[in-house]
């Protein structure tokens, strides 16, 4: 291509397996800031079904008058879905791509790299399930029997009293947990902020991280499994 | 020393391959990995069998022609090529796998010996200076930051081996591509080829069929000659640059 015209910015860096990191990681932040932002306002459920129902119907109408009732709301789930696309397609592109360059594997094994990177591809397939079943069971309350719009502290109790529901939910935020270990230092290196001094910095970043969103995000099924949140 | 190899073998690149056991005897623990070698295949010769094919020529572990993954680590063992690699790093008895790189950019073509030119093809790319530099100039006529000396020093010390490919679950060449693009992006006389070179060379790589990079960090500890996993994160900053340029 030297000399010759090039394509412009964003057909290369989708074309290139440098530029998917990229992508994926700036989903993987945008994701990774909803997330705290969402751990935050769970935490809300431990003032009672009066607080939180009223945050819930905040979440409707923040931004009036300049915004309609919900559109704020949209707003945030437009961008999170064209995250949540673009992040698990470049991750089964690469994937793909990865899989395919190493077809042979060695006869003599040897123990590889920390389990928080070898579980990215698994993990990401657990959120993902995840992230269905949660929106079925917790937004449009398809899979949810007795699932009452306008009345999430219900709900949520009700969700957490199920077996199921604290075994789908805790395994999640563990997966979870994993991923943005990885994905947090990840992402610095792929967009190049990453260096020998700032190292132990974005590793503790990360680890913190995820500890603080595992442990926020898993403090409310227990609550409900210990009655603390009935 | 006696030692039990398990040794690929495989006739030609279109061929089937797999392991054969050979038992070797007297090595001595000051000899190199490759003299070791050499010991099996006097003994393969005077039996009338095939020696084992395998790459070397500097034996000084500046060339990166010889490769090996040995008991499962490119290079073997130590953070040094395998040509350096004394045999003093392993125990009288035991058994040691022998197999090629792994990778489907470096094609087996007999026994231990693989096709690295996707590497030559990356270089071709974008991987030197367009303007004739004639003799080496005098070293003040262009005056270099000391910090970015060393940089591109350190970055300039990749031998062109292959271990980081060999290494990587991905068979990514980041490292080895990283390695280039900032020892000459960092120096006067590679500037104003920068944007173009990372765009080239990141490109060439994608079409030889290496993977993608999800930082495991094997690469580096794989690289005999150090280069770090930052490189990397230096070159994923370089190429994003140069996209948004457009060059
Ligand atoms: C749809 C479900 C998801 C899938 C299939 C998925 C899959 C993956 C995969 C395969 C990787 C690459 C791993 C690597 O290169 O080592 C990755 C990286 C990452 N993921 Fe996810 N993930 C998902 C959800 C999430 C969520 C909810 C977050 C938000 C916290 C997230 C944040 C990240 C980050 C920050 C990275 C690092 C990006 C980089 O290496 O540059 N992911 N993901
Ligand atoms: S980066 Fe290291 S391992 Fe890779 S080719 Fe260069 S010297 Fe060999
Ligand atoms: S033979 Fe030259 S580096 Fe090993």
């Amino acid at each position: 291509m030297r000399g010759g015209g090039r394509a412009t910015g964003g057909r290369t860096l989708w074309d290139s397996s440098v530029g998917k990191k990229t992508v994926m990681a700036v989903s993987g932040l945008v994701m990774l800031l909803y997330l705290v932002v969402h751990m935050i306002g769970n935490l809300k459920i431990f003032f009672g079904p009066g607080e939180f129902d009223h945050y819930a119907h905040w979440l409707r109408v923040v931004g009036e008058p300049f915004m309609h009732y919900e559109w704020t709301l949209w707003l945030v789930r437009v961008v999170l879905l064209v995250a949540v696309v673009a992040h698990a397609t470049s991750a089964y592109q690469l994937s793909r791509r990865d899989i395919k360059a190493r077809p042979t594997k060695y006869v003599h094994k040897k123990r590889r790299a920390s389990y928080a990177t070898r579980t990215m591809r698994w993990g990401g397939i657990i959120l993902g399930l995840f992230l269905v079943w949660h929106l079925l069971d917790l937004t449009t309350g398809t899979v949810h029997p007795g699932f009452r719009p306008g009345h999430p502290y219900r709900n949520v109790v009700d969700t957490f009293s199920t077996w199921y529901g604290n075994v789908l939910y805790i395994v999640a935020m563990l997966a979870l947990g994993l991923h943005v270990r990885h994905g947090f230092w990840s992402a610095a290196q792929s967009l190049g902020v990453g260096s020998r001094t700032r190292d132990r910095f974005l590793k503790t970043t990360a680890n913190v991280l995820a500890l603080v969103l595992t442990v926020g995000f898993v403090s409310v099924p227990v609550a409900v499994m210990t009655q603390v949140v009935s | 020393m006696r030692l039990t190899l398990r040794v690929w073998r495989q006739k030609n690149a279109g061929t089937e391959g797999a392991m054969s056991p050979y038992e070797v005897d007297g090595i001595s623990p000051d000899m190199s990995f490759l003299e070791m070698l050499d010991v099996l295949n006097e003994q393969l010769i005077l039996s009338g069998e095939e020696p084992v094919a395998f790459d070397h020529d500097c034996r000084e572990g500046i060339c990166g022609a010889c490769s090996l993954v040995i008991n499962g680590e490119a290079h073997g063992p130590e953070r040094t090529t395998t040509c350096q690699l004394r045999m003093r790093s392993f125990q009288d008895g035991d058994t040691l796998d022998i197999e090629p790189w792994r990778a489907s950019a470096f094609p087996v073509i007999k026994d231990l010996v693989v096709d690295r030119s996707a590497f030559d093809r990356i270089i071709q790319a974008g991987g030197y200076i367009t303007a004739p530099t004639g003799s080496a100039p005098e070293a003040h006529a262009t005056p270099v930051p000391k910090p970015d000396a060393d940089f591109a020093f350190e970055h300039a010390e990749c031998i062109g081996c292959g271990a980081c490919v060999a290494a990587c679950p991905n068979g990514a060449a980041m490292l080895f591509t990283s390695a280039k693009v900032n020892h000459l992006g960092v120096l006067p006389q590679g500037a104003p080829e920068r944007a173009s070179r990372v765009l080239d060379m990141v490109s060439q790589m994608d079409e030889e069929g290496f993977g993608g990079c999800t930082l495991t960090g094997e690469c580096a500890t794989a690289c005999p000659k150090g280069i770090p996993l930052f490189s990397i994160t230096k070159m994923n900053r370089e190429f994003v640059q140069a996209a948004r340029k457009g060059r």
